[in-house]
Protein backbone atom coordinates (compact mmCIF):
# COMPACT_ATOMS: atom_id res chain seq x y z
CA UNK A 1 0.00 0.00 0.00
CA UNK A 2 1.17 3.53 -0.65
CA UNK A 3 2.74 5.26 2.44
CA UNK A 4 0.78 8.74 3.18
CA UNK A 5 2.59 12.03 3.20
CA UNK A 6 1.31 15.32 5.12
CA UNK A 7 2.43 18.28 3.59
CA UNK A 8 1.62 21.47 5.50
CA UNK A 9 3.16 25.02 4.35
CA UNK A 10 0.84 28.19 4.16
CA UNK A 11 2.61 29.71 0.85
CA UNK A 12 0.08 27.64 -1.59
CA UNK A 13 2.72 27.65 -4.43
CA UNK A 14 4.76 25.63 -2.62
CA UNK A 15 2.26 23.58 -0.88
CA UNK A 16 1.26 22.69 -4.65
CA UNK A 17 4.77 22.07 -5.52
CA UNK A 18 5.73 19.95 -3.08
CA UNK A 19 2.80 18.14 -3.04
CA UNK A 20 3.37 17.32 -6.95
CA UNK A 21 7.21 16.16 -5.77
CA UNK A 22 5.66 13.77 -3.15
CA UNK A 23 3.46 12.27 -5.60
CA UNK A 24 5.72 11.71 -8.69
CA UNK A 25 8.08 9.56 -5.60
CA UNK A 26 5.00 7.21 -5.31
CA UNK A 27 3.55 8.53 -2.30
CA UNK A 28 0.14 9.66 -1.17
CA UNK A 29 -0.30 13.29 0.02
CA UNK A 30 -2.74 15.22 2.19
CA UNK A 31 -2.42 18.54 2.27
CA UNK A 32 -3.01 21.50 5.02
CA UNK A 33 -2.69 25.20 4.51
CA UNK A 34 -1.72 25.75 8.14
CA UNK A 35 -1.56 24.91 11.72
CA UNK A 36 -5.37 24.67 11.91
CA UNK A 37 -6.17 22.83 9.24
CA UNK A 38 -3.41 20.57 9.67
CA UNK A 39 -4.78 19.80 13.52
CA UNK A 40 -7.89 19.23 12.34
CA UNK A 41 -6.57 16.58 9.76
CA UNK A 42 -4.47 14.38 12.66
CA UNK A 43 -7.17 13.97 14.24
CA UNK A 44 -8.62 11.69 12.11
CA UNK A 45 -5.65 10.90 9.99
CA UNK A 46 -2.43 9.43 10.83
CA UNK A 47 -0.14 9.82 8.07
CA UNK A 48 3.21 7.77 7.41
CA UNK A 49 5.17 11.12 7.66
CA UNK A 50 5.05 14.76 7.56
CA UNK A 51 6.67 17.59 6.02
CA UNK A 52 5.92 21.30 7.64
CA UNK A 53 6.36 24.32 6.95
CA UNK A 54 8.16 26.70 9.97
CA UNK A 55 6.54 29.70 10.07
CA UNK A 56 2.86 29.79 9.39
CA UNK A 57 -0.16 31.21 11.20
CA UNK A 58 2.62 32.33 13.79
CA UNK A 59 6.61 32.03 13.61
CA UNK A 60 6.51 28.89 15.80
CA UNK A 61 3.38 26.96 13.99
CA UNK A 62 5.54 24.44 12.92
CA UNK A 63 7.15 23.86 15.90
CA UNK A 64 4.32 23.56 18.02
CA UNK A 65 2.73 21.30 15.39
CA UNK A 66 5.19 18.80 15.08
CA UNK A 67 4.84 18.50 19.07
CA UNK A 68 1.36 17.70 18.50
CA UNK A 69 2.05 15.26 15.86
CA UNK A 70 4.19 13.51 18.11
CA UNK A 71 2.03 13.77 21.04
CA UNK A 72 -0.44 11.63 19.17
CA UNK A 73 1.32 9.75 17.06
CA UNK A 74 4.67 9.37 18.06
CA UNK A 75 6.24 7.11 15.16
CA UNK A 76 5.48 9.75 12.87
CA UNK A 77 8.66 10.64 11.31
CA UNK A 78 8.68 14.96 10.96
CA UNK A 79 10.56 17.00 8.49
CA UNK A 80 10.50 20.69 8.88
CA UNK A 81 10.99 22.46 6.03
CA UNK A 82 12.45 25.98 6.46
CA UNK A 83 14.03 28.80 4.72
CA UNK A 84 15.00 30.33 8.03
CA UNK A 85 18.43 29.23 8.65
CA UNK A 86 19.48 30.11 5.12
CA UNK A 87 18.28 33.85 5.67
CA UNK A 88 19.45 34.43 9.55
CA UNK A 89 22.21 32.45 9.21
CA UNK A 90 20.92 31.04 12.24
CA UNK A 91 20.95 27.11 12.58
CA UNK A 92 18.60 25.02 14.73
CA UNK A 93 21.20 22.19 15.49
CA UNK A 94 18.45 19.37 15.77
CA UNK A 95 20.93 16.45 15.92
CA UNK A 96 22.41 18.25 19.32
CA UNK A 97 20.81 16.91 22.41
CA UNK A 98 19.40 20.08 23.86
CA UNK A 99 17.72 21.20 20.66
CA UNK A 100 15.97 17.21 20.72
CA UNK A 101 14.52 17.89 23.92
CA UNK A 102 12.23 20.70 22.65
CA UNK A 103 12.14 20.86 18.89
CA UNK A 104 10.21 17.63 17.99
CA UNK A 105 11.66 16.96 14.61
CA UNK A 106 13.44 14.41 13.05
CA UNK A 107 14.63 16.51 10.11
CA UNK A 108 15.42 19.82 9.38
CA UNK A 109 15.56 20.62 5.73
CA UNK A 110 16.15 24.03 3.63
CA UNK A 111 12.84 24.65 1.48
CA UNK A 112 15.27 24.65 -1.64
CA UNK A 113 16.62 21.26 -1.60
CA UNK A 114 17.03 19.30 -4.42
CA UNK A 115 14.20 16.53 -5.32
CA UNK A 116 16.70 13.42 -5.42
CA UNK A 117 17.72 14.55 -2.07
CA UNK A 118 14.31 14.76 -0.81
CA UNK A 119 13.37 11.55 -1.83
CA UNK A 120 16.79 9.98 -0.09
CA UNK A 121 16.04 11.88 3.30
CA UNK A 122 12.02 10.32 2.95
CA UNK A 123 13.20 6.86 2.70
CA UNK A 124 15.26 7.05 4.94
CA UNK A 125 12.93 8.31 8.04
CA UNK A 126 10.27 6.01 6.30
CA UNK A 127 13.51 2.98 6.64
CA UNK A 128 12.07 2.03 2.48
CA UNK B 1 37.79 34.69 22.26
CA UNK B 2 35.83 35.69 25.31
CA UNK B 3 36.91 34.45 28.64
CA UNK B 4 34.33 33.69 31.64
CA UNK B 5 34.83 33.61 34.94
CA UNK B 6 33.86 30.22 36.65
CA UNK B 7 33.52 30.46 40.37
CA UNK B 8 33.43 27.26 42.09
CA UNK B 9 32.13 27.02 46.04
CA UNK B 10 32.97 23.45 47.63
CA UNK B 11 34.53 22.50 50.68
CA UNK B 12 36.23 19.57 48.86
CA UNK B 13 39.48 20.01 47.47
CA UNK B 14 39.05 17.27 44.95
CA UNK B 15 35.78 18.77 43.16
CA UNK B 16 37.57 22.36 43.17
CA UNK B 17 40.33 21.05 41.41
CA UNK B 18 38.89 18.43 39.35
CA UNK B 19 36.46 21.24 38.21
CA UNK B 20 39.89 23.47 37.62
CA UNK B 21 41.61 20.32 36.10
CA UNK B 22 38.10 19.82 33.27
CA UNK B 23 37.47 23.16 32.71
CA UNK B 24 41.14 24.40 32.16
CA UNK B 25 41.26 23.86 27.79
CA UNK B 26 37.82 23.68 27.81
CA UNK B 27 36.30 25.36 24.93
CA UNK B 28 32.33 26.60 24.21
CA UNK B 29 32.32 27.12 19.88
CA UNK B 30 28.67 28.50 18.48
CA UNK B 31 27.92 28.04 14.48
CA UNK B 32 26.82 31.81 14.61
CA UNK B 33 29.30 32.74 17.21
CA UNK B 34 32.53 34.23 15.55
CA UNK B 35 34.46 33.89 18.51
CA UNK B 36 35.02 31.20 21.42
CA UNK B 37 35.21 31.16 25.06
CA UNK B 38 37.32 29.99 27.40
CA UNK B 39 36.65 29.76 30.95
CA UNK B 40 38.76 30.99 34.22
CA UNK B 41 38.37 28.73 37.32
CA UNK B 42 38.01 31.05 40.72
CA UNK B 43 37.65 28.73 43.84
CA UNK B 44 36.15 29.21 47.07
CA UNK B 45 36.36 26.68 50.17
CA UNK B 46 33.56 28.67 52.13
CA UNK B 47 30.46 30.35 51.33
CA UNK B 48 31.79 33.30 52.69
CA UNK B 49 34.84 33.48 51.02
CA UNK B 50 32.95 32.55 47.71
CA UNK B 51 30.73 35.88 48.38
CA UNK B 52 34.33 37.74 48.67
CA UNK B 53 35.06 36.62 45.49
CA UNK B 54 31.66 37.29 43.84
CA UNK B 55 32.03 40.84 45.31
CA UNK B 56 35.23 41.41 44.02
CA UNK B 57 35.63 38.96 40.54
CA UNK B 58 32.50 38.86 39.45
CA UNK B 59 32.42 36.00 37.97
CA UNK B 60 29.93 34.78 35.38
CA UNK B 61 29.52 31.36 36.46
CA UNK B 62 28.77 29.54 39.98
CA UNK B 63 29.04 26.21 40.53
CA UNK B 64 27.98 26.36 44.16
CA UNK B 65 27.81 23.13 46.79
CA UNK B 66 25.37 23.45 49.37
CA UNK B 67 26.67 21.07 52.35
CA UNK B 68 29.81 23.99 53.68
CA UNK B 69 31.11 24.84 56.59
CA UNK B 70 29.64 27.49 57.18
CA UNK B 71 27.21 29.50 55.61
CA UNK B 72 24.61 27.17 53.35
CA UNK B 73 25.02 27.21 49.39
CA UNK B 74 21.60 28.51 49.31
CA UNK B 75 22.17 31.22 51.05
CA UNK B 76 24.70 32.45 48.68
CA UNK B 77 22.51 32.06 46.04
CA UNK B 78 20.03 34.29 48.16
CA UNK B 79 23.15 36.36 48.07
CA UNK B 80 23.85 36.93 44.39
CA UNK B 81 19.72 37.24 43.70
CA UNK B 82 19.34 39.86 46.20
CA UNK B 83 22.44 41.91 44.48
CA UNK B 84 20.56 41.20 41.25
CA UNK B 85 23.97 40.18 39.54
CA UNK B 86 24.13 38.51 36.38
CA UNK B 87 25.77 35.52 37.53
CA UNK B 88 23.98 31.86 36.76
CA UNK B 89 24.32 29.53 39.63
CA UNK B 90 24.52 25.94 39.42
CA UNK B 91 24.13 24.03 42.07
CA UNK B 92 26.26 20.77 42.82
CA UNK B 93 24.36 18.29 45.01
CA UNK B 94 24.99 14.72 45.74
CA UNK B 95 22.39 12.34 44.63
CA UNK B 96 20.69 12.13 48.39
CA UNK B 97 19.64 15.65 48.20
CA UNK B 98 18.19 16.53 44.96
CA UNK B 99 15.35 17.70 46.39
CA UNK B 100 16.56 20.52 47.88
CA UNK B 101 18.53 20.94 44.14
CA UNK B 102 14.85 21.36 42.69
CA UNK B 103 14.10 23.95 45.60
CA UNK B 104 17.58 25.69 44.51
CA UNK B 105 16.37 25.47 41.18
CA UNK B 106 12.88 27.11 41.98
CA UNK B 107 14.66 29.87 44.07
CA UNK B 108 16.65 30.97 41.44
CA UNK B 109 19.75 28.74 40.57
CA UNK B 110 20.03 27.69 36.64
CA UNK B 111 20.34 24.26 37.54
CA UNK B 112 22.15 21.34 39.03
CA UNK B 113 24.89 18.90 38.84
CA UNK B 114 24.26 15.73 40.79
CA UNK B 115 27.72 14.82 42.28
CA UNK B 116 30.25 12.91 41.52
CA UNK B 117 29.87 14.03 37.77
CA UNK B 118 32.08 12.72 35.11
CA UNK B 119 33.95 14.95 32.87
CA UNK B 120 31.79 14.76 30.47
CA UNK B 121 28.59 16.15 32.65
CA UNK B 122 30.39 18.56 33.79
CA UNK B 123 31.58 20.11 30.33
CA UNK B 124 28.25 19.18 28.72
CA UNK B 125 26.74 21.25 31.33
CA UNK B 126 29.02 24.59 30.84
CA UNK B 127 28.47 24.10 27.58
CA UNK B 128 24.47 24.37 27.84
CA UNK B 129 25.10 27.72 30.31
CA UNK B 130 27.76 29.80 28.14
CA UNK B 131 25.52 29.59 25.28
CA UNK B 132 22.34 30.34 27.32
CA UNK B 133 24.32 33.17 28.94
CA UNK B 134 25.65 34.67 25.49
CA UNK B 135 22.72 34.44 23.66
CA UNK B 136 20.73 36.09 26.87
CA UNK B 137 23.88 39.00 26.77
CA UNK B 138 23.72 39.19 22.87
CA UNK B 139 20.07 40.02 23.18
CA UNK B 140 20.43 42.53 26.09
CA UNK B 141 23.23 44.61 24.53
CA UNK B 142 21.36 44.25 21.00
CA UNK B 143 18.33 45.43 22.35
CA UNK B 144 20.04 48.48 23.89
CA UNK B 145 21.52 49.07 20.74
CA UNK B 146 18.10 48.71 18.93
CA UNK B 147 19.56 46.36 16.76
CA UNK B 148 17.41 43.44 17.56
CA UNK B 149 14.46 44.57 15.63
CA UNK B 150 16.43 45.60 13.00
CA UNK B 151 18.16 42.12 13.10
CA UNK B 152 13.93 40.49 13.11
CA UNK B 153 13.26 43.33 10.48
CA UNK B 154 16.22 41.63 8.11
CA UNK B 155 15.71 38.43 9.02
CA UNK B 156 11.37 38.94 7.76
CA UNK B 157 12.37 41.01 4.83
CA UNK B 158 14.62 38.02 3.64
CA UNK B 159 11.83 35.49 4.18
CA UNK B 160 9.16 37.87 2.54
CA UNK B 161 11.09 38.12 -0.59
CA UNK B 162 12.75 34.32 -0.91
CA UNK B 163 9.23 33.31 -0.74
CA UNK B 164 8.03 34.59 -4.11
CA UNK B 165 11.68 33.73 -5.96
CA UNK B 166 11.21 30.00 -4.65
CA UNK B 167 7.70 29.67 -6.08
CA UNK B 168 8.57 31.01 -9.10
CA UNK B 169 11.51 29.30 -9.46
CA UNK B 170 9.99 25.52 -8.52
CA UNK B 171 7.29 26.75 -11.38
CA UNK B 172 10.12 27.27 -13.79
CA UNK B 173 12.00 24.19 -13.21
CA UNK B 174 8.43 22.00 -13.43
CA UNK B 175 7.83 23.83 -16.89
CA UNK B 176 11.37 23.29 -17.93
CA UNK B 177 10.90 19.51 -17.11
CA UNK B 178 7.59 19.36 -19.01
CA UNK B 179 6.42 17.93 -15.77
CA UNK B 180 2.65 18.22 -16.99
CA UNK B 181 3.07 17.13 -20.82
CA UNK B 182 1.19 18.89 -23.07
CA UNK B 183 -1.25 19.95 -20.75
CA UNK B 184 -1.65 23.37 -21.49
CA UNK B 185 -3.91 24.40 -19.37
CA UNK B 186 -1.81 23.08 -16.22
CA UNK B 187 1.22 25.22 -17.84
CA UNK B 188 -1.00 28.47 -17.92
CA UNK B 189 -2.05 27.95 -14.23
CA UNK B 190 1.67 28.22 -13.17
CA UNK B 191 2.00 31.34 -15.21
CA UNK B 192 -0.69 33.04 -13.03
CA UNK B 193 0.68 32.39 -10.14
CA UNK B 194 3.46 33.09 -11.32
CA UNK B 195 2.47 36.34 -11.96
CA UNK B 196 0.82 36.90 -8.91
CA UNK B 197 3.78 36.10 -7.27
CA UNK B 198 5.56 38.92 -8.66
CA UNK B 199 2.75 41.51 -8.72
CA UNK B 200 3.14 40.49 -4.55
CA UNK B 201 7.17 40.87 -4.65
CA UNK B 202 6.55 44.34 -6.65
CA UNK B 203 4.66 45.47 -3.90
CA UNK B 204 6.83 44.58 -1.10
CA UNK B 205 9.66 46.79 -3.11
CA UNK B 206 7.99 49.70 -3.55
CA UNK B 207 6.56 49.63 0.28
CA UNK B 208 9.98 49.03 1.05
CA UNK B 209 10.90 52.01 -1.21
CA UNK B 210 8.53 54.19 0.94
CA UNK B 211 9.64 52.81 4.29
CA UNK B 212 13.15 53.71 3.56
CA UNK B 213 12.30 57.25 2.12
CA UNK B 214 10.20 57.50 5.72
CA UNK B 215 12.96 56.50 7.45
CA UNK B 216 16.10 58.23 5.93
CA UNK B 217 13.93 61.69 5.19
CA UNK B 218 12.69 62.91 8.61
CA UNK B 219 11.98 65.10 9.65
CA UNK B 220 9.30 65.89 7.41
CA UNK B 221 10.86 67.79 4.50
CA UNK B 222 8.61 69.23 1.33
CA UNK B 223 5.83 71.26 3.83
CA UNK B 224 3.55 72.80 1.69
CA UNK B 225 -0.12 73.76 1.56
CA UNK B 226 -1.95 70.96 0.20
CA UNK B 227 -5.56 69.83 -0.61
CA UNK B 228 -6.50 66.84 1.00
CA UNK B 229 -9.77 65.81 -0.25
CA UNK B 230 -7.76 66.23 -3.61
CA UNK B 231 -5.36 63.77 -2.68
CA UNK B 232 -7.92 61.20 -1.68
CA UNK B 233 -9.27 61.60 -4.64
CA UNK B 234 -6.71 60.87 -6.65
CA UNK B 235 -5.98 57.66 -4.08
CA UNK B 236 -9.36 56.94 -5.15
CA UNK B 237 -8.63 56.94 -8.63
CA UNK B 238 -5.68 54.74 -8.69
CA UNK B 239 -7.01 52.50 -6.52
CA UNK B 240 -10.50 52.32 -8.65
CA UNK B 241 -9.54 49.21 -11.21
CA UNK B 242 -8.90 46.90 -7.96
CA UNK B 243 -12.03 47.79 -6.79
CA UNK B 244 -14.44 47.32 -9.92
CA UNK B 245 -12.26 43.87 -9.70
CA UNK B 246 -14.23 43.43 -6.28
CA UNK B 247 -17.13 44.80 -6.83
CA UNK B 248 -16.53 47.32 -3.85
CA UNK B 249 -17.74 51.21 -4.25
CA UNK B 250 -15.90 53.73 -2.98
CA UNK B 251 -17.22 57.34 -1.98
CA UNK B 252 -15.80 59.99 -0.97
CA UNK B 253 -17.65 62.16 1.35
CA UNK B 254 -16.69 65.22 1.50
CA UNK B 255 -16.72 67.73 -1.21
CA UNK B 256 -15.23 70.63 -0.21
CA UNK B 257 -11.29 71.59 -0.33
CA UNK B 258 -9.95 70.96 3.04
CA UNK B 259 -5.98 72.68 3.12
CA UNK B 260 -3.32 71.54 5.12
CA UNK B 261 0.82 72.26 5.31
CA UNK B 262 2.08 68.44 4.64
CA UNK B 263 4.15 66.49 2.32
CA UNK B 264 1.66 65.17 -0.62
CA UNK B 265 3.18 62.08 -1.08
CA UNK B 266 2.99 61.14 2.52
CA UNK B 267 -0.51 62.02 2.21
CA UNK B 268 -1.16 60.07 -0.49
CA UNK B 269 1.01 57.02 0.86
CA UNK B 270 -1.94 57.29 4.22
CA UNK B 271 -4.88 57.35 2.00
CA UNK B 272 -3.02 54.63 -0.75
CA UNK B 273 -2.67 52.62 2.45
CA UNK B 274 -6.21 53.13 3.96
CA UNK B 275 -8.30 52.58 0.68
CA UNK B 276 -6.10 49.90 -0.61
CA UNK B 277 -6.78 48.12 2.76
CA UNK B 278 -10.40 48.69 2.89
CA UNK B 279 -10.85 46.80 -0.49
CA UNK B 280 -8.85 44.30 0.35
CA UNK B 281 -10.36 43.23 3.24
CA UNK B 282 -13.72 43.86 2.04
CA UNK B 283 -16.55 41.73 0.83
CA UNK B 284 -17.78 41.15 -2.65
CA UNK B 285 -20.48 43.94 -3.05
CA UNK B 286 -19.07 46.01 0.13
CA UNK B 287 -18.15 49.73 0.33
CA UNK B 288 -15.72 52.09 1.47
CA UNK B 289 -16.39 55.58 2.74
CA UNK B 290 -13.72 58.29 3.11
CA UNK B 291 -14.24 61.44 5.38
CA UNK B 292 -12.12 64.26 5.68
CA UNK B 293 -12.88 66.79 8.20
CA UNK B 294 -11.17 70.08 9.64
CA UNK B 295 -11.79 70.75 12.93
CA UNK B 296 -10.32 73.49 15.22
CA UNK B 297 -7.18 72.12 16.39
CA UNK B 298 -7.22 69.02 13.93
CA UNK B 299 -7.79 67.65 10.74
CA UNK B 300 -9.35 63.77 10.38
CA UNK B 301 -9.17 61.33 8.08
CA UNK B 302 -11.79 58.43 8.00
CA UNK B 303 -11.81 55.40 6.12
CA UNK B 304 -14.36 52.54 6.75
CA UNK B 305 -14.97 49.68 5.08
CA UNK B 306 -17.69 47.06 5.41
CA UNK B 307 -15.39 43.87 5.32
CA UNK B 308 -14.92 41.27 7.28
CA UNK B 309 -13.19 43.14 10.35
CA UNK B 310 -11.15 41.85 13.21
CA UNK B 311 -10.75 40.31 16.65
CA UNK B 312 -9.08 42.76 18.95
CA UNK B 313 -6.41 40.39 19.35
CA UNK B 314 -5.68 40.46 15.30
CA UNK B 315 -5.75 44.43 16.01
CA UNK B 316 -3.08 44.80 18.61
CA UNK B 317 -0.88 43.46 16.16
CA UNK B 318 -1.40 46.02 12.92
CA UNK B 319 1.28 48.11 13.11
CA UNK B 320 3.80 45.69 13.48
CA UNK B 321 5.88 45.41 10.44
CA UNK B 322 5.57 42.56 8.31
CA UNK B 323 2.44 41.67 10.17
CA UNK B 324 -0.46 40.26 8.30
CA UNK B 325 -3.37 38.93 9.80
CA UNK B 326 -3.63 35.76 8.65
CA UNK B 327 -6.58 33.48 9.06
CA UNK B 328 -8.99 31.45 6.86
CA UNK B 329 -10.67 35.03 5.73
CA UNK B 330 -7.95 36.60 4.76
CA UNK B 331 -5.64 33.39 3.20
CA UNK B 332 -6.18 34.56 -0.21
CA UNK B 333 -5.18 38.32 0.27
CA UNK B 334 -1.59 39.12 -0.58
CA UNK B 335 0.05 41.79 0.75
CA UNK B 336 3.76 42.96 1.89
CA UNK B 337 2.69 43.65 5.30
CA UNK B 338 4.34 46.97 5.58
CA UNK B 339 1.59 49.30 4.82
CA UNK B 340 0.31 49.52 8.16
CA UNK B 341 3.49 50.49 9.88
CA UNK B 342 4.62 52.46 7.34
CA UNK B 343 1.30 54.83 7.68
CA UNK B 344 1.83 54.40 11.43
CA UNK B 345 5.64 55.96 10.92
CA UNK B 346 4.15 58.72 8.86
CA UNK B 347 1.45 59.83 11.05
CA UNK B 348 3.95 59.59 14.17
CA UNK B 349 5.79 62.18 12.27
CA UNK B 350 3.41 64.41 12.17
CA UNK B 351 2.13 63.54 15.81
CA UNK B 352 -0.98 62.48 15.16
CA UNK B 353 -2.90 59.26 16.64
CA UNK B 354 -4.27 56.31 14.76
CA UNK B 355 -7.79 55.07 16.18
CA UNK B 356 -9.62 51.85 14.83
CA UNK B 357 -12.59 50.69 15.11
CA UNK B 358 -13.59 47.06 14.05
CA UNK B 359 -15.86 44.56 14.15
CA UNK B 360 -15.29 40.91 12.57
CA UNK B 361 -17.65 40.04 9.20
CA UNK B 362 -18.86 44.01 10.20
CA UNK B 363 -16.54 46.21 9.27
CA UNK B 364 -13.36 48.30 10.29
CA UNK B 365 -12.97 52.21 10.53
CA UNK B 366 -9.66 53.51 10.91
CA UNK B 367 -9.70 57.10 12.25
CA UNK B 368 -6.51 58.92 12.12
CA UNK B 369 -6.14 62.65 14.07
CA UNK B 370 -3.70 65.13 12.80
CA UNK B 371 -2.89 68.70 15.27
CA UNK B 372 -2.93 71.65 13.08
CA UNK B 373 0.00 73.87 14.61
CA UNK B 374 2.28 71.54 15.99
CA UNK B 375 2.68 69.51 12.46
CA UNK B 376 6.78 68.51 11.66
Amino acid sequence: MKKTVLIVDDDMDYLFQMKIKVEQFGFETITADGQKEAEMIIETTRPDLAILDLMMENDDSGFILAYKIKRKYPDVPIIIATAVTAETGMTFDINSDENKQWIKADLFLDKGIRADQLLKEINKLLKI
Amino acid sequence: MAEYKILVVDDEPGIRMGTKRILQNYKVDYPFMDEHIEFIVLEAATGEEGIEIIDREMPDIILLDNKLPGIQGVEVLEYVKKKLYDIVVVMITSYASLELAVKATRDGAYDFIPKPFTPQELRGSIENITKQLFLKRMTQKMNKEGKLIRFQFLSVLSHELKAPINAIEGYVKMMNDRQFGDDMAAYQEMIDRMQERIKGMRSLIMDLLDLTKIESGKPVQHLESVNITGIAQISIDTMRPYSIQKDVDIYLNTKEKIMMDADPNEIEIIFNNLISNAVKYNRNGGRVDVFIESKKEAIVFQVSDSGIGMTDEEKAKLFQDFVRIKNQKTKNITGSGLGLSILKKIVDMYHGEIDVQSVPDKGTTFTITIPVNAQT
